[in-house]
């Protein structure tokens, strides 16, 4: 059994393109992303002041507009001809355009559909009526957070540690096995007195003990520089870990039970995650998909693995809070381990 | 166990398999002699893989018995895997693993094992073994192959094939080592189709073809049973001897023609050929080619079925 497991490990770590796929890839994954959807600075709403140059009592009434809103950080302005302006509002370049009708007197065009010109209207009319002399009655200050919790890459990691386990589950147990079946070394070591118990139980074994690199960069990485929070506790989330690990295994060893060729292989274990990367909320929520699939999305292992660990890594929910996302897990484990032991050939 | 059965290392009664319509093993008998080196000859897809994997306990037969070292697989077979050594055709072994931690794994499985050194030095592969399984030449992973099946230090070994696709430096290594291993007193089964593998190394041999058994005995007396030790063949440019007087020649049992090349099945050589040599040069005729060996048992494998060993 030992010996069955430590080559589980010298193959694997002899391997240095599964390394990089299996340890270092999530983590890539993780901080292109984490970057791309990084909290921006509050975004600036462009606006355009329409100055025909001819007509010069309101060229002046355009500059005076523009200087009141220079004070604004929010709003960044031009000053451009009618023309220029209304093709600047057609298409989105800017949000708001500012007509100066008469002295004290504006026009303000822009598409009430759009939270960026409702917003910009209203700030430009705070600035402009402020700037002309209006006093706030009602004193008000302002205090700004970012919560740690709600970003993107909060939301994202469990979702990446859910789908590496899976990933890792399904092909370190289905592609070894299968590899073995075709260079005829399942059969010759089946002709050994070699326990078929303790051959397939080196495979779980070896996943679990795998698991702990996995959980441990991922949460590790996702901690330290993202600051994911883990507010849960980690015995639970080491839990829920194991056991998709071991149901997802258990769904590699179904695989594996009868494929001999890797290109079989492939094309199944394909067809089982593909779905489930895309259905299960690893990238977003899975509650867009439409009412009469999510059934169906719930009852995949992936959406209850990712389920669980978002439920406890951000939202500290108990093991029990999770529980029927566990017993979906534990289903799935049950019956393709069931299955795979009564359907395994091992020739 | 009778002193009889005692002397029976394996024995095989009416065994049989087929796949579908096609009938791998029929009816077949065979027995095992305790410390022979038993060889399976026949050409591809005569049944002998069939056979010796229902041996090794990784087939069912149909019907008909098999009983190995006095046990049955179906009642004793955990027993039975630590008293073999099985040598499969084609397996690979992981490339990944160095030949010393292939042989770690293999001696895990057995309760009674050979020392990973000692067998290293029986298959001559000491200095390779820390080199990966994936750097390995071809006759270097099939004494890998054997040094499996060793480890469990088995009373009986079973030999699929062992040296096909292999130079014939390679063969010639692993023949000798094998040899060792008979001397050691082991039971071997090997199946083979190569007539020359199957003379230099079993004791006795079984002629396969069809799933049946259609020939065993000692390689000597097989060919023996021939009637006929040695063939002469020969080509001649200008006008050939008519065959009529060929028959007439000293020792001559048969002639025939294939192309050019004429050939005798003589009993005496050295009777028959300077006799062909004097007709040859009284009838001036230029010889091209001649060339004389002793009858194998791919000529009584031909004599028996009319085809050749290796033709598919």
């Amino acid at each position: 059994m030992f010996q069955l497991t430590k080559i589980r490990f010298l193959e694997f770590w002899r391997e240095p393109e599964a390394v990089f796929w299996v340890l270092f890839f999530p983590i890539l994954l993780a901080s292109g992303l984490g970057v791309a959807f990084r909290n921006h600075a509050p975004e600036v709403i462009k606006v355009a002041i329409v100055a025909d140059g001819v007509n010069v009592a309101n060229d002046a009434e355009a500059r005076n507009i523009a200087g009141a809103l220079a004070g604004n950080p929010g709003v960044s302005a031009v000053v451009q001809d009618a023309q220029a302006a209304e093709h600047s509002l057609a298409t989105g370049k800017v949000a708001l355009v500012i007509v100066s009708v008469a002295p004290r007197e504006v026009l303000y065009r822009f598409d009430n559909t759009n939270p960026d010109g409702r917003a910009a209207r209203a700030l430009v009319d705070d600035s402009l009526q402020r700037a002309a002399g209006r006093l706030d009655p009602v004193h008000a200050t302002q205090q700004l957070e970012t919560s740690v919790g709600s970003r993107y890459i909060d939301f994202l990691l469990p979702g990446l540690l859910a789908t590496n386990i899976m990933g890792n589950g399904i092909w370190g147990v289905c592609f070894p096995i299968i590899d073995a079946r075709r260079k005829k070394l399942l059969k010759r070591m089946v002709a050994s007195p070699m326990s078929r118990t303790e051959y397939l139980a080196s495979f779980l074994l070896s996943r679990l003990l795998f698991l702990i690199f996995d959980i441990s960069i991922l949460v590790g990485f996702g901690h330290l520089v993202f600051g994911v929070p883990v507010r849960g506790s980690l015995a639970a989330i080491v839990f829920i870990c194991v056991l998709s690990a071991l149901a997802f295994s258990s769904m590699g060893l179904l695989m594996s039970t009868r494929l001999s060729t890797m290109e079989a292989a492939s094309g199944v274990a394909n067809a089982a995650m593909l779905p489930m990367w895309i259905l299960s909320g690893v990238f977003f929520s899975a509650r867009r998909f439409p009412d009469v699939v999510q059934p169906i999305i719930r009852a995949l292992p992936l959406t209850a693995s990712v389920d669980a660990l978002r439920s406890v890594m951000l939202e500290d929910a108990s093991l029990l809070a999770v529980r029927s996302e566990l017993a979906i897990l534990g289903l799935w484990l049950a019956v393709c381990f069931v299955l795979a032991v009564r359907l395994f050939r091992w020739r | 166990m009778s002193p009889a059965a005692a002397n029976i290392a394996l024995q095989i009664r009416q065994l049989r398999k087929a796949y579908g319509a096609l009938v791998a093993v029929d009816s077949l008998d065979l027995e095992v002699h305790t410390g022979e080196c038993f060889g399976l000859l026949g050409p591809n897809g005569a049944g002998k893989t069939t056979t010796i994997e229902i041996c090794e306990g990784l087939l069912d037969p149909d019907s008909g018995s098999v009983e190995l070292l006095g046990r049955d697989w179906r009642t004793q077979a955990r027993e039975l895997r630590e008293l073999l050594g099985i040598q499969l055709q084609e397996t690979t072994f992981s490339e990944k693993l160095t030949v010393f931690e292939t042989l770690a794994l293999f001696r895990s499985f057995y309760q009674r094992s050979a020392e990973v050194p000692e067998l290293l030095r029986l298959v001559q592969l000491e200095e390779k073994r820390d080199a990966r399984v994936g750097k390995l030449s071809g006759g270097q992973k099939q004494r890998l192959a054997l040094a499996c099946a060793l480890v469990g230090d088995p009373q009986f070994l079973f030999l699929d094939e062992p040296t096909t696709g292999l130079d014939p430096q390679a063969r010639r290594q692993l023949w000798d080592l094998i040899n060792q291993l008979k001397s050691g007193g082991r039971t071997i089964l090997l199946t083979t189709h190569y007539m020359d593998e199957a003379e230099k190394l079993c004791d006795r041999v079984a002629i396969m073809d069809h799933g049946r058994v259609i020939a065993l005995d000692t390689p000597r007396k097989l060919i023996a049973s021939l009637g006929v030790e040695h063939l002469v063949e020969y080509a001649t440019e200008g006008a050939p001897l008519a065959p009529a007087v060929l028959q007439q020649l000293r020792g001559v049992r048969a002639v025939s023609t294939v192309g050019e090349v004429t050939q005798l099945q003589v009993a005496e050589l050295h009777q028959t050929l300077p006799a062909l040599l004097d007709k040859l040069a009284a009838q001036g005729a230029q010889l091209t080619e001649l060339r004389t060996h002793s009858a194998t048992l791919e000529d009584v494998f031909v004599s028996l079925t009319g085809r050749h060993l290796r033709d598919e």
